[in-house]
């Protein structure tokens, strides 16, 4: 095909492939394609090495039968998720807020609320270790300084999962942000109206800020809850190299999976819990959009 | 009025001192580290602590370079993240402006594939990748690390997209009759006209990088490829008591990242605006 004989239109289009294939080849072999594969082999029995051994819904039985570890980390993570992100979203909109008053040095306090949460990795997990550690921390220290006898934290089971709450607590700015942005954007004359009407500060957060802002909490909301539930990273640091921490309470969805992966190179397993993970992330993702009409408030919505 | 006044700059007062105590809580971490880094094991082990070092030991720093080989790790995790920086900018910008300003048929559907792989969990794809990796020969190698970046991420394609819609339709129009071709037009025009959101996606993606532990931890065996954080990693069990060469190596590995983030930060922030102005 010559190509003076394409069509403007023709042509177009294919400088539109073009522009997009990059993201259409590594859609096909990144993720399309280890998606099929990983849900055949979630069927099967592999370790790399060997033939894939079709077993049918075998390791789905397992799992849910007789894994007494699968419970455990199924239990951890959604401990975790129930009570981080709550708190952080609750934490990111009370500092926004804050941060969303007139004070003098506002930028200077934006950017400190933020720092932390650019800063992540091996060398933020090893400085909340010694923050944490229960006889040289610095957080058992200072609460020493007021008479309290701080608790064991990553040594005793019942506060491992706190202690990584708190973790995520120093590094909300990433959501205060989204928050700040948002509040930024509601009109002033909606807080002006509602002055005449002598509303306090507090109703006007309850009633003029929150539901502005329902938008993004509904943004944050989904996205904190689908990052909360694949929590790795903290946990393989912070015990030691993945074993699950003190008495398992560390023992999170991924990490036991990784375990499965790559410890034991149960890779049919680990895939049928990854697809056990794709579909509780999924259902609730699904449900959260469902609800969200009830309470999120749109501008120029249907306000009937 | 007079009342209405004093009880505004009360309130002023009292947010400002709500915040200050704040800032100190949030970056009280930080101090923690710097100054038990520069403290002596005996001095960290002895009660009472205390929030400065009684002798401040440099040298601490000196010794935690000699416990490990940090500036290899350095050295390999810059290469590492500059090649995937490079990647993502131009990848992401090359894709993106194909989004954002061709006509071609099949893009709605293309574009709600690129939004829907932000919601795939990680991990249901990380054990066929490391697969496929292991079948290609790449593990103990930099390439499962790198390449991936040259394929786009969709994040940043919604991110660059949102900037090429501000791009009017007749600038790109004009160029077309002057007959420059849609590559030259991105090259010519796209890139410095988005230089702003580009700026952002560099620095997310440095940052990304540089924090990579999965990756790394997956895929390099060999203690020559490492990077600072499987290198972090490694030295916490061997020097599981000495907080100070730690907490001082830790301080190395992070401070990149916080000198990025003053000198950068007014596209930090922007980069967040974006993300949430698109959602509104």
């Amino acid at each position: 095909m010559n190509k003076r004989f394409l069509t403007y239109r023709q042509k177009e289009g294919l400088a539109g492939y073009i522009f997009v294939l990059p993201f259409i080849i590594g859609f096909i072999v990144l993720t399309g394609g280890p998606l099929a594969f990983s849900f055949i082999a979630s069927f099967t029995d592999y370790n790399v090495a060997s033939d894939m051994e079709f077993v049918g819904i075998n390791n789905y039985r397992q799992l849910f039968t007789a894994d007494q570890l699968f419970m455990t980390a199924l239990w951890n993570t959604t401990y975790f998720v129930l009570f981080s992100v709550p708190l952080t979203t609750l934490g990111a909109l009370f500092l926004a807020a804050l941060l969303n008053q007139d004070v003098p040095g506002m930028r200077f306090f934006r950017t400190i609320y933020y720092l932390p949460a650019v800063l992540s990795g091996v060398g933020v997990y090893l400085l909340w270790m010694q923050l944490l550690d229960p006889t040289t921390g610095l957080i058992n220290v200072a609460l020493g300084w007021i008479g309290i006898d701080g608790p064991n934290w990553l040594f005793d089971p019942d506060w491992t999962k706190p202690s990584l709450i708190l973790m995520k607590m120093w590094s909300v700015g990433g959501s205060m942000l989204l928050y700040l942005a948002s509040m930024q954007g509601i009109s002033k004359s909606l807080y002006e109206a509602a002055e005449i009407d002598g509303a306090s500060g507090w109703k006007k957060f309850f009633y003029i800020t929150v539901p502005m802002v329902t938008p993004i909490i509904f943004f944050d909301l989904v996205t904190s809850t689908i990052g909360a539930f694949q929590i790795f990273q903290e946990a393989y640091v912070m015990t030691s190299n993945g074993e699950g921490g003190v008495a398992n309470s560390l023992l999170f969805y991924n990490l036991y999976l990784w375990n499965k992966a790559f410890e034991a190179f149960d890779m049919g397993y680990a895939m049928a819990m990854s697809w056990v993970l794709f579909v509780i992330v999924f259902i609730i993702t699904i449900f959260n959009l469902k609800l969200a009409p009830r309470w999120v408030h749109y501008e120029g919505g249907d306000d009937k | 009025m007079d009342n209405e006044n004093n009880r505004k700059q009360l309130l002023r007062w009292f947010n400002f001192i709500l915040l200050t105590a704040g800032s100190l809580l949030f970056l009280s971490p930080l101090w923690w580290m710097i100054s038990t880094s520069l403290k002596s094991m005996v001095e960290i082990m002895t009660p009472p602590t205390s929030l400065l070092p009684q002798d401040w030991l440099w040298s601490n720093y000196a010794r935690t370079l000699e416990a490990a080989p940090f500036v290899r790790y350095a050295f390999n995790t810059l290469v590492i993240t500059l090649i995937v920086v490079a990647g993502n900018v131009l990848a992401n910008s090359f894709i993106a402006y194909g989004f954002a300003k061709i006509r071609f048929k099949g893009k709605s559907i293309l574009f709600a594939i690129v939004l829907s792989t932000m919601m795939i969990p990680g991990f249901v794809t990380l054990v066929p990748q490391y697969i496929l990796y292991a079948k290609l020969g790449w593990l103990n190698t930099y390439y499962p690390l790198i390449i991936p970046a040259f394929f786009g991420s969709a994040f940043f394609i919604f991110l660059l997209r949102q900037f090429y819609m501000t791009i009017p339709n007749e600038l790109i129009e004009a160029a077309k009759m002057e007959g420059a071709s849609h590559f030259y037009i991105w090259r010519k025009i796209g890139i410095p006209l988005t230089k702003p959101a580009l700026a952002t996606v560099a620095i997310f993606s440095f940052n990304g990088a540089w924090n990579d532990f999965l990756g790394p931890l997956l895929y390099l065996n060999d203690s020559e490829l490492y990077t600072l954080q499987i290198g972090l990693q490694v030295f916490k069990g061997q020097v599981s008591t000495q907080w100070n060469y730690l907490m001082a190596g830790s301080l190395l590995v992070l401070l990149p990242v916080i000198i990025l983030f003053f000198i950068f930060q007014k596209y930090f922030i922007q980069g967040m605006n974006i993300q949430s102005g698109s959602k509104e």
